[in-house]
């Protein structure tokens, strides 16, 4: 393979929103599966080997918030509602938000042609990704 | 943004792209699908009240938790893939072989996932 030459500036290789946001999707993913794991192992270390099955364990996964074991046979929600796993469910939260809601643009996009439909597509996401956000952070802190 | 297309719907979906075309179909669907039910499930659980019980008892239903554990899993090795391969080209070579170890990973989690969650559902 030969390589591509980078004396290119970063405008000329390319470099604009769509270009940020598809690096976002993409680096907001490897983000996700690492706060997963995270909540995984923390899930496993917490009790999670004998109290829960493992749908259960990766509800968890997928969003760290104690509600979700509540079901489960875990005796105690105090350590699976600490201000870290809070923050955690945060993190997971807005990035989702973000990953998902620029997801639905892209497929709106692909189906959607006229400038002035996409105007609309983007202020209503725009307008889904700050409600849900708040909405979201806000469950998690006082549920 | 003048995007001008000579492809229609019917031809679209008729299109056969075979494993890829599928992948990027049920990626498409995943997104969806847990964009749907993530932006309901936020909502219900603010509202709380009547509405909150009866979203509660739809995506607690064991048939609802097989499609969104699809969804989510799908989309997560997915995801997966696409971000390895966009991240380092030069596997994108081997894109197909990259189908077939996701598929690998794929059907056994999610083989396990549903008997546990139909156990649990209807095993009593």
């Amino acid at each position: 393979m030969t390589a591509k030459s980078k004396t290119l500036s970063l405008t000329q290789r390319g470099f604009n929103f769509e270009m940020l946001m598809w690096l976002f999707t993409r680096l907001s993913a490897l983000a996700m599966y690492a706060l997963i794991l995270f909540a995984i192992l923390g899930a496993l270390i917490m009790g999670a080997r004998n109290q829960m099955n493992f749908a259960d364990v990766m509800r968890w996964g997928f969003m760290p918030n104690y509600t979700h074991v509540q079901s489960t046979d875990v005796p105690d929600l105090t350590p699976w509602s600490t201000t870290l796993w809070r923050f955690t469910a945060s993190a997971l939260l807005l990035l989702a938000s973000s990953h998902g809601i620029h997801g639905l643009v892209v497929i709106a996009d692909d189906y959607i042609v006229r400038p002035r439909g996409r105007l609309i597509s983007r202020w209503l996401s725009i307008f889904l990704l700050v409600t849900m956000s708040i909405i979201g952070v806000y469950v998690i802190w006082t549920a | 943004m003048g995007l001008k297309r000579n492809v229609s719907l019917s031809t679209a979906l008729r299109y056969k792209g075979q494993g890829p075309m599928l992948t990027f179909i049920l990626h498409r669907i995943g997104g969806l699908g847990m964009a749907v039910f993530v932006a309901t499930h936020i909502l219900a659980s603010f509202l709380g009240g009547e509405g909150g019980k009866i979203a509660n008892n739809i995506y607690e239903h064991w048939s609802f938790q097989v499609f969104i554990f699809f969804c989510a899993l799908f989309h997560s090795i997915n995801g997966l893939r696409i971000t390895l391969l966009d991240l380092w080209p030069r596997l994108l070579e081997h894109q197909r072989e990259a189908i077939w170890i996701e598929w690998a990973v794929f059907i056994p989690l999610y083989g396990i996932a549903v008997l546990v969650i139909l156990q649990t559902a209807l095993g009593g």
